[in-house]
């Protein structure tokens, strides 16, 4: 049997980094599972983050996830690049097994697990990723330069994302269910005066066109429900995220979207030891600076539920 | 012990599609953070399996192969064998997915 630790960490991200930051400068050895291909979370897809406080001048994503990592590390946080498979919260002593089959314990657990793309849910989508439906700008856009391709989503990322592939394509044709965006002021400024841009208002996407490759899209107006085509070489999908919650929805309180509920004002879960922070929490902000934020807070709350229970 | 092998658009014949093992080829870029996530597990699945070559290919530095095999999206794993094109992964996934998919080949 593995020793019993004071606080295993799962995920990482600037939730999962800033709670090992903490538990490790509160001497408490934290042993954290950063996830085996979702290490650095969500900031590892984008490219500049210009508004993370510190960084005058912005920073890559990777670039800041990297620095958070090596933080974490220097004070004596234990980063293990696999994945938690199961879990058991309920008890005193906290258990969880890894991806390689390692069973570890602890006396708490923070979630840090982030939160996943949301899909479309067409059969076409799965059948054409990888050729020409595309989940990450950042990877993929390079693949569609002088190209007509797609974006939809009216959130920021959605507005990033195709502010950004106006760098390699024709045009970029942003996709919203609605008659206005949803971004930050800012975002939605540079993408209207971005002459690439073309908006397709009040469209949802029916059907992705292609066999072996993306040739086109079938748009339905939500308002009037007429179809028309598209054709477009690549459709880029930035219509949101879920929560990561699978792996503990049967043990702690989740509503129902899933996102794990903790007490008002804490990261308390609904279980003793048990702490949530970042997007696996919050559907307000989602934010890298919030995220941090609570991470902090849940190593804060771990300390001090340690602490009380000696 | 293997090691991952960097190939190029002037040596892919040579030392992909005339390779006698299965060659798993990552197409991948120094912008791409999936990429990066994938690149350690190829290492380790490289050093651990001397039946199979464990092949990079930069796209940005090779965007001719990259186009011939009609890459959109990285990381994307191919596997070739007898100068084919067997099985197609699409994405960064963890040790024990890839290993599953590579299975066949190891």
């Amino acid at each position: 049997m593995s020793e019993i630790r004071d606080v295993i960490i799962i995920g990482s991200g600037p939730a999962g980094y800033t709670a090992g930051i903490y538990a490790a400068r509160a001497q408490l050895a934290p042993l954290v599972f950063e996830g085996s291909v979702t290490a650095g979370g969500a900031l590892m897809n984008t490219t500049e983050v210009e508004n993370f406080p510190g960084f005058t001048d912005g920073i890559m994503g990777p670039a800041l996830m990297e620095q958070m990592r090596a933080q974490a590390e220097r004070f004596g946080a234990e980063l293990i690049t696999d994945d938690i498979v199961s879990v058991d919260l309920s008890g005193e002593t906290k258990v969880v097994t890894d991806g390689s089959g390692g069973v570890h314990r602890a006396r708490a657990v923070i979630l840090a697990m982030g939160s996943g793309y949301r899909e479309l849910g067409l059969p076409s989508e799965k059948r054409l990723s990888g050729h020409g439906v595309s989940w990450c700008a950042t990877c993929d856009g390079f693949f569609f330069r002088d190209q007509d391709i797609a974006v939809v989503g009216g959130g920021d990322s959605a507005l990033e994302e195709a502010t950004f592939l106006t760098r390699f394509a024709r045009t970029v044709t942003l996709v919203h269910r609605r008659d206005a965006l949803r971004g930050s002021k800012i975002m939605q400024e540079r993408a209207l005066a971005n002459e690439k841009m073309r908006f397709a208002w009040n469209s949802a996407v029916e059907e992705i066109q292609g066999e072996a490759k993306v040739s086109g899209i079938v748009l339905r107006d939500t308002v009037t429900g007429e179809l028309r085509d598209l054709p477009v070489t690549g459709l880029f999908i930035a219509i949101g995220h879920d929560p990561r919650s699978e792996l503990v929805r049967e043990q702690v309180r989740v509503d129902g979207e899933g996102y794990v509920l903790v007490d008002s004002g804490s990261t308390r879960t609904s279980l003793s030891g048990v702490f949530a922070c970042g997007d696996l929490v919050d559907h307000t902000y989602r934010q890298a600076i919030t995220a941090a934020g609570s991470g902090c807070a849940a190593a804060l709350d771990a300390e001090r539920f340690l602490a009380a229970s000696e | 012990m293997g090691a991952t092998k960097i190939v190029t658009d002037a040596s892919f014949a040579d030392d992909v599609l005339l390779s006698t093992k299965p060659v798993v080829v990552d197409f991948w870029a120094e912008w791409c953070g999936p990429c990066k996530m994938v690149a350690p597990i190829l290492e380790e699945i490289a050093a651990a399996n001397d039946g199979i070559v464990i092949a990079k290919l930069n796209v940005d530095e090779n965007p001719q192969t990259s186009a011939s095999y009609g890459i959109t999206s990285i990381p994307t794993l191919n596997v070739y064998q007898g100068g084919k094109v067997v099985k197609t992964i699409v994405g960064a996934k963890p040790k024990a997915a890839l290993l599953a998919d590579l299975a066949p080949y190891l």
